[in-house]
């Protein structure tokens, strides 16, 4: 009993004084002080345009009478049968499918091709190879649009020197023109994603694949490829969201060719022009929202199949 | 000033607006903002100046600099705030922002001839006619004076002019042994000829514009746009649209019109260079060519516009207002502004820097009349596009959401052009678009 007594008096001495025990002195809370300035931040910037963007797409507002009322979800409704959203939505899935292998292959082979060791003046191909992602998207786009031109571009000289008539610009062609330039602009930016994650690879592991007889493409195909697994995901999802957001290359070439680039070549441009071309900001808000859900699952259903495939 | 110009300089502007057009996205809203306009005299107006304040003016025009310092040192007492929010397209979509977030916008603002309905009609603007203006009414052009009305109300004074008139290569002409047409049949004709004689240049360039579309069918006497309140009528198979397309589905069809859109880098090119013939633009054209094609010096006349019976008739390209802002919150000073700007001291600067006036005194003043120009040979091209500026067929009405219909063209009505195929079947599936988008917005469109 007495024993009792005291060893209960010593736990209590041992304690911190229970009334002054507090949330905040609770040892998680301190990390919300770190995180508080970020989190303010990310709310605003973040989470509240994506909440303002759903409130909008519940009504639907007549820009010249000022009416405005309640539709729930029939914003959604009409999206999903709008047959100009599906067109952009198509072309984006058959740009991503087509353009974002090819560009991953080549940044691939481009960051396998300067780890290799074998390649001479590899700094200096890294960096031109790169140099693309450093001129802003605009000014790139432009000074393709001056390379594609057929009335007075460098297409027009070729033609003129070939006797032929390609026309990048035409309708058959614009798709590929644009994942042209897109691919022209991020190949360096990917190649350096895989770049860095071969760097990370221990040199013992090539040194003991040496040993073993391991030939350059085993090298290759055993330990790169496998290291790369992660990054190539990485790469994927980044390359998902942006076309799913292509915007400015279309955007831009559609001064030069109004009557092949429609108003809704992609749903980003869709939404733009809705917004800005036509006042129907709520329906606007609904592709935008429609298209972001899109992203979002795609981009998931990649990262749980690499991570799953990582897990083998 | 015009409506297409400046679209150079509107790419970087675009981009930097596709940055931000998620933000935006999500950053308009609200409903509209109130303060209607405060019942006002002439006398408030010249009271306004005398107590001064401070003003924002939004604008691209060249001459705005020249303006406002002139009208400061004349009012010293007022302050304006010139601020260029971008030409044409971005001017109105942050125009439109203002308007819808309820703050923001200017006082006074540019609005193009071809946009005032759509701002005045929600009523966005300050009906001028409380202060009087309805008593310019003869100072203006009859084709500028309807184009500052919307319903029965006055939103804005003009600031120019843009009657059409054709425009083309003397050199290539003599080149060619081409005559002036003076008919649409004679203009196809030359077009024949001239492909012929050299595959690769081109009467003119027609790659499908909204404005020059609506200008041709108006020139045809086409009145396709009537609106009376909330009641729309659209029909862009009427007589003179049909008119129109008779003529250049046979440029379009027949491919005799090159394929390069203007205000670009390769237009400009083409006009200095001879691949471009003729060009039907707006009276504004003699500055453009001026500064933008060096190479054409010399070369280039004006003549009328070629017509479908041989009467001289023309229609309005392009041409901007000066309105009053319903935001406003001193609108009598802004409206006092207006009346500086193009209605008294503020023309002659305008002039100065090579704008075409509204105004019929100085569109009879024989100094602007004669006066030779070095550019085009040494030709009296103002007396060619004054003429013109009273042969403006009468009627014609913008739809009261003609942005949006610009903006969606290429979309429908640029197919044709794309697969040089008929003009009408583009013109319809425009008419469709517009018809459902009208609908949509509450009016009653048929």
């Amino acid at each position: 009993m007495a024993l009792r007594d005291s060893l209960q008096n010593v736990q209590r001495g041992a304690r911190p004084p229970a009334g002054r025990r507090r949330w905040w002195s609770r040892s998680d809370s301190k990390g919300w002080l770190f995180i508080g300035p970020f989190l303010v931040v990310f709310a605003l910037t973040f989470l509240a345009p994506i909440a303002y963007a759903g409130y909008l797409s519940l009504f639907r507002e007549q820009a010249f009478f000022g009416t405005k009322e309640f539709v729930g979800l029939d914003n959604y409704l009409e999206v999903f049968t709008d047959e100009k959203f599906w067109d952009g939505a198509l072309r984006v899935l058959l740009f991503l499918v087509v353009q974002v292998p090819i560009m991953l292959g080549l940044a691939l082979a481009a960051a396998l091709a300067i780890d290799s060791a074998r390649l001479y003046a590899s700094n200096f191909f890294r960096l031109v190879i790169f140099l693309p992602y450093a001129v802003p998207g605009v000014v790139a786009v432009l000074m393709w649009g001056f390379i594609y031109g057929t009335n007075f571009g460098l297409a027009a000289d070729l033609n003129q020197l070939f006797g032929t008539s390609i026309a990048p610009l035409s309708q058959g062609w614009m798709l590929a023109s644009i994942a042209n330039i897109v691919t022209w602009e991020f190949v360096g930016y990917n190649m350096l994603i895989f770049y860095s994650a071969l760097r990370t690879v221990p040199g013992e592991v090539y040194e003991a694949a040496a040993i073993d007889g391991a030939g350059t493409f085993r090298t290759v195909l055993s330990i790169k490829i496998p290291a790369l697994r992660g990054a190539i995901v990485i790469a994927t999802i980044f390359s998902i969201i942006g076309t799913f957001q292509l915007f400015n290359e279309p955007n831009i070439l559609r001064t030069l060719e109004p009557n092949v680039i429609t108003t809704y070549y992609t749903p980003n441009l869709y939404a733009y022009n809705l917004s800005f071309g036509g006042q129907q900001y709520n329906y606007s808000a609904t592709v935008a929202i429609v298209m972001g859900l899109l992203t979002a699952v795609i981009a998931y259903v990649i990262q749980l199949r690499g991570s799953r495939e990582a897990m083998k | 000033m015009l409506i297409t110009s400046g679209r150079r300089g509107r790419r970087l502007a675009l981009a930097a607006a596709a940055l931000t057009a998620a933000s935006l996205l999500a950053g308009c809203g609200s409903s509209e903002g109130g303060g209607g306009a405060s019942e006002g005299s002439a006398e408030d107006l010249d009271a306004a100046l005398e107590k001064g304040g401070t003003i924002t003016y939004w604008t691209w025009t060249p001459s705005a600099e020249a303006q406002v310092a002139a009208f400061e040192d004349q009012y010293p007492n007022v302050d304006v705030k010139l601020v260029n929010a971008g030409t044409g397209n971005d001017h109105y979509t942050k125009l439109q922002n203002a308007i819808k977030a309820g703050t923001g916008g200017p006082d006074v603002a540019q609005v193009e001839y071809q946009a005032l309905p759509q701002f005045a009609l929600p009523g966005n603007l300050v009906d001028l006619r409380q202060y009087g203006f309805d008593e310019y009414a003869d100072d203006y052009t009859a084709s500028t004076w309807a184009s500052v009305h919307a319903g029965d109300g006055l939103f804005g004074l003009p600031q120019d002019s843009g009657p059409m008139a054709l425009f083309y290569n003397q050199q290539v002409f003599d080149k060619h042994g081409l005559e002036v047409p003076a008919t649409w049949d004679e203009y196809v004709d030359a077009a024949e000829k001239l492909k012929a004689a050299d595959p690769s240049a081109c009467i003119t360039n027609d790659s499908g514009d909204a404005g020059f579309t609506t200008s041709m069918i108006w020139q045809a006497g086409g009145t396709p746009f009537q609106t009376d309140g909330d009641q729309v009528t659209i029909d862009l198979q009427d007589e003179g649209a049909q008119r129109w397309t008779g003529v250049w589905n046979k440029l379009v069809e027949g491919e005799l019109a090159c394929n390069i859109p203007g205000w670009t880098e390769e237009w400009f090119k083409a006009l200095g260079d001879g691949t471009i013939a003729t060009i039907p633009l707006g009276a504004w054209a003699p500055g453009v060519f001026e500064q933008s094609v060096p190479d054409g010096a010399g070369k280039w006349r004006v003549a009328p516009m070629p017509t479908y019976d041989g009467e001289p008739a023309t229609a309005e390209n392009g041409g901007s207002t000066q309105s009053v802002l319903k935001q406003s919150k001193n609108p009598a000073l802004a409206a006092a502004f207006v009346r500086w700007l193009n209605h008294e001291e503020g023309v002659e600067p305008f002039l100065a820097s090579g704008g075409f006036p509204a105004t019929v005194a100085d569109l009879e003043d024989p100094a602007f009349v004669d006066k030779k120009s070095e550019y085009f040979g040494g030709q009296q091209v103002n007396q060619v596009l004054t003429d013109a500026a009273n042969n403006v067929v009468e009627g014609w009405q913008y739809l009261p959401y003609q942005l949006y219909a610009n903006s969606i063209y290429g979309d429908t009505v640029g197919k044709s052009y794309q697969t040089h195929s008929d003009l009408n079947d583009g013109l319809v599936s425009w008419q469709d678009a517009l018809v459902e988008y009208g609908n949509q917005q509450g009016f009653s469109v048929d």
